[in-house]
């Protein structure tokens, strides 16, 4: 007996929408986030009014309050919002499912909205556009005082971390990281809507400038202006609207280390943490397995992460990624499995996730840039240093 | 634009905020002790403070003074972009301690090149006062007890 998914394919994505992306759009977060929502709308076939219900991430600065007051004071009957930026990524479709499963809503409102090119900060709060670790108190009572005192104040250098020792740990080598970082370029290439999309070379990727040892610039997120937002409703209503429905066949969580617990993270075992309990739950729901997913998004804040996702979400055993995305393993033209087709977020955009989720739903509805011969089923997954989630989509 | 972003800027030294839960360890760091979390039920040793014991439950515990030795478990060396306060400093190391105690700990090893550091490191904390309250816990490279003194 398998475990219970009780929101097996009642949910589907039925609209997507973005803004453009770019190092600076000079607009706020609020301004984004609506155009996004108005778009995704728009593509779904429906009125803005009829959104019921809202999930968000608990950093988001638009709220349920400022989504009233241009949504024209609609019923929203359910709202929800869930833990940080890459680890709510895909929890939010997964918290959406559940409540149409429930039947506690119809229409619910996804979306994230970041300004966060260099250039975009407006504000001193932290969570206000721009480099939330350049805007810090100079007085520390939270988790941070543990380590930004000693000079480790990013995002980033934590990363740069816990890459090192998983490279102790199983192997992993730089060459690997360029490969990823190669793959998704080529993918951005093809796709207009991506911030870099000139060529890359291995040699590129190895002749970036050091962030914080062993990352290098080309091994990291870029950082963006934009907005994203989806439109999940009843898969039973999704048929009868504009689109080819996305349905949301499975979804799973697990809380787990966060990377500014640094210290606690190494007291688990990658087996043992989030991302690889979320993928054993999210598989054994679906009743699938990993070699029947014809696509897959991950959450690529940094090319080590992809790799360790790989593993993580069990498509090669620990310490085999390198191997499985060498020569365009990930690349949507005959690799072992094509990944983040958008160029993702090392190249297209970061969005916290929502970009790589847009363009799952395109690849179920064959219209990517880097469309993946009949793509059937595909699997997006959270940021894997966070508490997590994971959802797999089917046509 | 830019020039709102240079007045948001931290620029200062960022230091811990002491709290109900972690004033014990700055109290001890400012006495030359490292001290952490011990359950006084199954005697395991934790880091970060927290209520609890996470191997047995139980609610009690005490701060015990540990040895100060441990290992280099992993560390990155950091090049900018970092905060302005930490700019000079550029290229530098930040490590991950596993001590000796199994607790892991983050912080420096002073007087030590980025190309030095490695993983099995052998470390020592070392207290650096930063004003009256905040006593910084860094580390140095275990002097070498094989080798001879040379007066």
């Amino acid at each position: 007996m398998g475990e219970p998914n009780g929101l097996r394919d009642r949910a589907a994505i039925a609209g997507i929408g973005h803004t453009e992306f770019s190092k600076g759009l000079g607009r706020s977060e609020y301004d984004m986030a609506v155009e996004a929502i108005w778009a995704a709308c728009a593509d779904a076939g429906i009125s803005p009014r009829d959104i019921d219900g809202v999930v968000r991430y608990d950093i988001e600065t638009t709220d349920e309050e400022q989504l009233l007051s241009v949504l024209g004071n609609p019923e929203i009957g359910y709202f929800a919002s869930t833990s940080w930026g890459g680890g709510a990524s895909a929890s939010v479709v997964v918290h959406a499912a559940a409540a149409i499963a429930a039947g506690l809503a119809e229409t619910v409102l996804v979306f994230r909205s970041r300004a966060r090119g260099k250039n975009s900060v407006f504000g001193k709060g932290s969570s206000l556009g721009g480099r939330y670790w350049e805007r810090m108190d100079e007085r520390l009572p939270e988790l941070n005082q543990w380590h930004v005192p000693h000079g480790l104040v990013s995002a980033f250098q934590e990363m740069a971390m816990i890459t090192r020792r998983y490279m102790i740990d199983y192997g992993t080598t730089e060459d690997d990281f360029a490969e990823v970082a190669v793959t998704f370029r080529a993918h951005a290439g093809r796709n207009p809507h991506a911030v870099m999309r000139e060529p890359m070379t291995i040699e590129d990727h190895h002749g970036s400038r050091m962030i914080a040892e062993p990352l290098r610039l080309f091994d990291c997120n870029i950082e963006t202006d934009g907005a994203c937002a989806m439109i999940i409703t009843s898969s039973e209503r999704a048929r009868d609207l504009r689109q080819t429905p996305a349905i949301i066949h499975a979804g799973a969580m697990a809380a787990g280390s966060h990377h500014r617990w640094t210290s606690s993270m190494y007291s688990r075992s990658r087996d043992d943490d989030s991302a690889a309990r979320t993928g054993r739950r999210l598989f054994e729901r679906a009743g699938l397995t990993p070699d029947e997913i014809d696509a897959f998004f991950c959450y690529d804040f940094f090319t080590s992460f992809v790799i360790i996702a790989l593993e993580d979400y069990g498509f090669c055993r620990r310490g085999e990624g390198g191997s499985f995305v060498k020569d365009g393993g990930l690349s949507f033209e005959g690799g072992n499995l094509p990944t983040n087709t958008n160029g993702g977020q090392l190249s297209e955009a970061f969005i916290h996730g929502q970009n790589n989720n847009l363009e799952a739903v395109r690849q179920i509805r064959g219209t990517s840039t880097a469309q993946v011969a009949d793509a059937e089923l595909v699997l997006v997954a959270g940021a894997n240093t966070d508490p997590t989630g994971a959802f797999i989509l089917r046509r | 634009m830019t020039s709102l972003r240079n007045e948001v800027l931290t620029r200062g030294r960022p230091l811990p905020l002491p709290t109900l839960d972690t004033a014990p360890f700055y109290e001890a760091a400012r006495r030359g002790e490292l001290r952490f979390q011990r359950c006084t039920a199954c005697g395991t040793w934790r880091h970060y403070p927290r209520p609890a014991c996470p191997e047995c439950m139980s609610r009690d515990y005490e701060w015990a003074l540990a040895s100060g030795r441990g290992e280099v478990y992993t560390w990155t060396i950091v090049h900018p972009p970092t905060l302005p306060v930490f700019e000079a400093d550029v290229p530098y190391n930040v490590v991950d301690v596993l001590l000796e105690e199994g607790v892991h700990f983050q912080s420096q090893v002073l007087d030590c090149p980025p190309e030095a550091i490695r993983a099995g490191l052998p470390v020592e904390a070392v207290f650096v006062p930063v004003d009256e309250e905040i006593t910084l816990v860094k580390f140095r490279v275990t002097p070498d007890q094989s080798k001879p003194h040379s007066e």
